[in-house]
């Protein structure tokens, strides 16, 4: 199947002569859950706005389901939703006014069933008469969300759906965005918090500094960048590693107190065994050993500092 | 093109109008009132008259204007500042329609509220002054002509300004003095024949006059001129927003 969108060498130069986009090439695939992340100011929302028709790019092209988004705009933009970054609602307005103005906006006849639905899997249904300025921060943010969703959108943009909102809500809304992918619906989020591109994505894409770094399934990215570390603890301190150990990847930590090993989880043999036997042939002695696994996360600062291969070392 | 986008548009813009009735309605109606009683009422008695009409009736069809310019102007131009300013104007830039739906809508319901409150003023200043109406036809022809021309305008000004006080300099710079000059008080050949010529390049002299003219037939320039004149303006305004939309300018980054 074709991606549903397609970007194409994009480039984007702010008027203030800022290069936010370089080259970025994407395909998003109908139905997945992609997860960009990438710290501040990497050009998450350029790359968002831009195929939301917010931006103009300063090159290249992009495509919604077979559309270019400048050419077939409308057609385009009939099909996305977006649910923004900043919190900007209207303010004097009733959730239930704005709901159905947003649905007009993009073309759909009025359905107050379909709204229904939206506000209440949202639980907004008992706010849908009060003012928005009433309301808390979180559910500003669910009514952004149920606007994005008023015109029923084949493609969801999230925008840092849950910064700002508490660990129930944040299930609740991690829920909805699998039931909307279940439905068929394309979902992009962009996200500070690595453990929810970990639990939500089917594929991360990496931006930094205005480049696509990586893009991969997440559990490729993860076997291929993950790393696994034993940490032993000592009984007794050592200055320094073993001039006889010096060819296994080892480290001191916690003053001397515990060993480090690093290996590599796509490797067949670990090589713990062996060095267990070293380890007692030297007559280093240890209390205690746990073994972990790096996250996304570390994966993630690895590949943002560009050391994508020391990540996996 | 995408209707439901117009009428959601308009049903905001409209709601949003009965919301703030009091300051987007009543105000405006209570102070060209206070024209009236001052001008029509208590001045205007001790006046003579203009081309055979009465003092207090001569200036109705100029202050209807003045509060129709100020009013249209003020409501489009704080209609698309609003969302602007908050951010939810991302909403209308993600949206499948062009500048048509968007002047549409936004203009559209500017209009309806000046046209409305125009409407209103004249059935107050009944209650003050005795007038007729010659041509009703050409009087709510220009009356919604200017409306929609000067919503427009005001549109345009919500576009390009990014602070409130911006939003304010045109009209309380250009526009109040322009109408205060376009002959809503007096008749232009009132004035030394040095500023009657100056005069005609004040746009809003053929609005008033134009209009002036359907209420009694009399007029300062000929009425087929201020006609084309509002047309022309109108013309111009909807190139503006056509550029504005097209090249993104000040829309999108
Ligand atoms: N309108 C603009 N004019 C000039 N520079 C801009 C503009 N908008 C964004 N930028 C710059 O472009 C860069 C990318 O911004 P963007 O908002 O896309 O980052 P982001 O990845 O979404 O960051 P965050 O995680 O903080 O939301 C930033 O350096 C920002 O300062
Ligand atoms: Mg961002």
């Amino acid at each position: 199947m074709p991606p549903i969108i397609s970007v194409r060498n994009l480039d984007k130069v702010y008027a203030s002569g800022f290069h936010a986009l370089r080259d970025v090439s994407l395909d998003i695939r109908r139905g997945e859950i992609l997860a960009l992340l990438g710290p501040n100011g990497a050009g998450k929302t350029t790359l968002i706005s831009i195929i939301c028709g917010i931006v103009r790019a300063s090159s290249g092209t992009v495509t919604v389901d077979g559309h270019d988004i400048v050419r077939d705009y409308r057609a385009a933009r009939a099909k996305i939703g977006l649910v923004p970054q900043e919190l900007s609602t209207d303010t004097f307005e009733k959730v239930w006014a704005t709901l159905r103005f947003s649905r007009g906006l993009f073309g759909k006849a009025p359905d107050p069933a379909h709204l229904e639905k939206v506000l209440r899997e949202l639980s907004l249904w008992d706010k849908r008469d009060s003012k928005i300025m009433t309301l808390s921060g979180g559910m500003k943010r669910r009514v952004l969300i149920a606007k994005a969703l008023a015109h029923e959108p084949s493609i969801l943009f999230l925008d840092e759906p849950t910064a700002g909102v508490d660990v129930e809500l944040r299930h609740d809304m991690w829920r909805m965005v699998r039931r909307l992918r279940d439905e068929g619906a394309t979902i992009i989020l962009t996200t500070h918090y690595i453990e929810e591109a970990e639990e939500m994505a089917d594929r991360i894409g990496v931006i930094a500094k205005g480049e696509l770094v990586v893009v991969e399934d997440k559990a490729t990215l993860m076997r291929k960048l993950g790393r696994k570390q034993l940490t032993l603890s000592l009984r007794e301190p050592l200055e320094r590693v073993p001039d006889v150990l010096a060819d296994q990847p080892l480290e001191l930590a916690q003053d001397g107190h515990a060993l480090v090993y690093t290996f590599d989880t796509q490797t067949e043999e670990t090589g713990i065994a062996a060095l267990l036997k070293r380890l007692a042939e030297q007559g280093i002695d240890f209390k205690d050993l746990h073994s972990s696994e790096s996250s996304l996360e570390d994966i993630f600062v690895g590949l943002v500092h560009g050391k994508p291969q020391q990540a996996a070392a | 093109m995408n209707l439901h986008a117009v009428k959601a548009i308009y049903r905001f813009e409209m709601a949003r109008t009965f919301r703030t009735i009091t300051q987007s309605i009543a105000s405006p109606v209570l102070s060209t009132s206070l024209y009236f009683v001052v001008f029509g009422s208590a001045i205007g008695s001790r006046m003579g008259d203009i081309g055979g009409v009465s003092y207090g009736a001569f200036i109705i069809p100029g202050l209807i204007m003045l509060s129709l310019l100020n009013e249209s102007i003020s409501n489009a131009s704080f209609g698309i500042y609003m969302p602007k300013w908050a951010g939810t104007i991302f909403e209308l830039l993600s949206a499948p329609v062009s500048f048509i739906e968007v002047v549409l809508g936004y203009v559209g319901a500017a209009a309806t509220k000046s046209v409305m409150l125009g409407v209103l003023i004249l059935v107050t200043a009944r209650f003050f002054v005795p007038y007729q109406i010659e041509h009703p036809v050409w009087m709510l022809g220009f009356l919604v002509l200017t409306a929609l021309t000067f919503s427009l305008f005001g549109f345009i000004i919500g576009l390009w300004a990014d602070d409130f006080q911006k939003l304010q300099v045109i009209p309380l710079m250009v526009v109040t003095p322009l109408t205060f000059l376009g002959g809503a008080f007096y008749s232009i050949d009132m004035l030394p024949p040095f500023w009657q010529r100056v005069t005609l390049f004040n746009p809003v002299v053929y609005l008033i006059s134009g209009f002036r003219w359907s209420f009694y037939g009399i007029a300062d320039v000929d009425v087929a001129t201020s006609a084309f004149a509002t047309l022309g303006f109108l013309a111009l305004c909807l190139v503006a927003v056509w550029w504005i939309f097209r090249t993104g300018y000040k829309l999108r980054s």
